[in-house]
């Protein structure tokens, strides 16, 4: 958790307060965005920059001289910061490769990490994860893992020295939305590094659900990339993540079985 | 000798390095890295290191994705 809960001192001090810091990096925008999906590289453009986010995922993979590497410079213009994964990796060996090659690339030491099990689920493997995990944090990388809602592993990946922990809130690219709130409430509840909910979200309410179970921002890409209109979606993001985590801090009222009357009685 | 850059066969000079590999495929360098054998091989020591008969070269950049 990065938030202090002192109160407002000035207006810089609570900006300070509120930019998400993932290993002592201030991260300006709550929606981290992923960049697969989309149809092509203007789209994707419009699309981050409605959204307002400050990092964005990419994949490593073979060059292809003819693609060239339009994202990336796409990502610099935009000044948005990169954060490569390691989709597509199936063992903590293939994982730690894949970094390694990204830092060497992109010269950062920030990593998506995922280790997925199976093609059809795209869960990730928390064997294989933990492993991987452990060796890239030896290795000097800023280790975000991409993990299941599952509050022991989420447990088990701090305490080997991730930078953030990020549940699923359902299957990579399913847009089901988050299918076990009290876990990802658990998770967050015991959490001393920022979660991010990663995968699931399916439209805005869901991102806002997110944020108001208490976590510190939300990454998403098909969401977004393969929306109807993914600008106009990504600015629905945008909104939702803030709404989320306004009323989050604000603090909600309880849930009541019966009405409350919130006019004055009548005969007052 | 044949060396295998990101899985398809390449005939290279027998002195052939990495920045060879590059080359060959008409990359640049920057945004790209290069693994041999299945080890990373840092930028700078791309011009110092040398393949061999049979080398599995990988170059990899970052695309879409996630």
């Amino acid at each position: 958790m990065t938030l202090t809960g002192q109160p407002r001192q000035d207006a810089a001090h609570h900006l300070e307060q509120e930019a998400l810091v993932v290993a002592g990096r201030p991260i300006s925008s709550r929606l981290i965005m992923g960049t697969g999906g989309a149809a092509n590289l203007e789209i994707l453009e419009r699309a981050l920059i409605a959204s307002g986010t400050a990092l964005t995922t990419v994949a490593m993979r073979r060059v292809d001289a003819a693609a060239g590497t339009g994202v990336l410079d796409l990502l610099r213009r935009l000044e948005i910061e990169v954060l490569p994964n390691t989709a597509g990796c199936r063992t903590a060996a293939e994982a730690v490769l894949t970094a390694r090659l990204a830092r060497e690339a992109l010269e950062t030491d920030l990593v998506k990490l995922e280790v997925v099990a199976d093609e059809r689920t795209l869960l990730p493997d928390p064997i294989e994860l933990l492993d991987a995990a452990e060796q890239l944090v030896d290795d000097g990388f800023t280790v975000l893992p991409y993990t299941n809602d599952d509050p022991v592993l989420a447990r088990r990946l701090e305490q080997v020295g991730c930078a953030a922990v990020m549940p699923l809130g359902a299957p990579i690219g399913t847009g089901l939305g988050i299918r076990n709130p009290h876990n990802i409430a658990m998770i967050v509840e015991q959490a001393g590094v920022p979660v991010v909910l990663d995968a699931g979200i399916g439209t805005a309410s869901e991102a806002a659900q997110a944020m108001e179970l208490g976590c510190d921002a939300v990454l998403l890409a098909t969401a977004v990339t393969r929306a109807g209109d993914p600008e106009l979606m990504a600015r629905a993001m945008r909104l939702a993540v803030e709404a989320g985590r306004a009323a989050r801090g604000a603090g909600r009222i309880p849930k009541r079985y019966w009405a409350q009357a919130s006019s004055p009685d009548l005969d007052a | 000798m044949v060396v295998w850059i990101n899985g398809e066969q390449r005939e290279l000079a027998s002195d052939a390095g990495v920045l060879d590999a590059l080359g060959a495929l008409g990359l640049p360098r920057t945004g790209v890295a290069v693994a041999v054998d299945g080890e990373v091989v840092p930028k700078a020591r791309w011009a110092a290191t040398s393949l061999s008969d049979g080398a599995r070269v990988e170059i990899l950049t970052a695309v879409q994705g996630g």
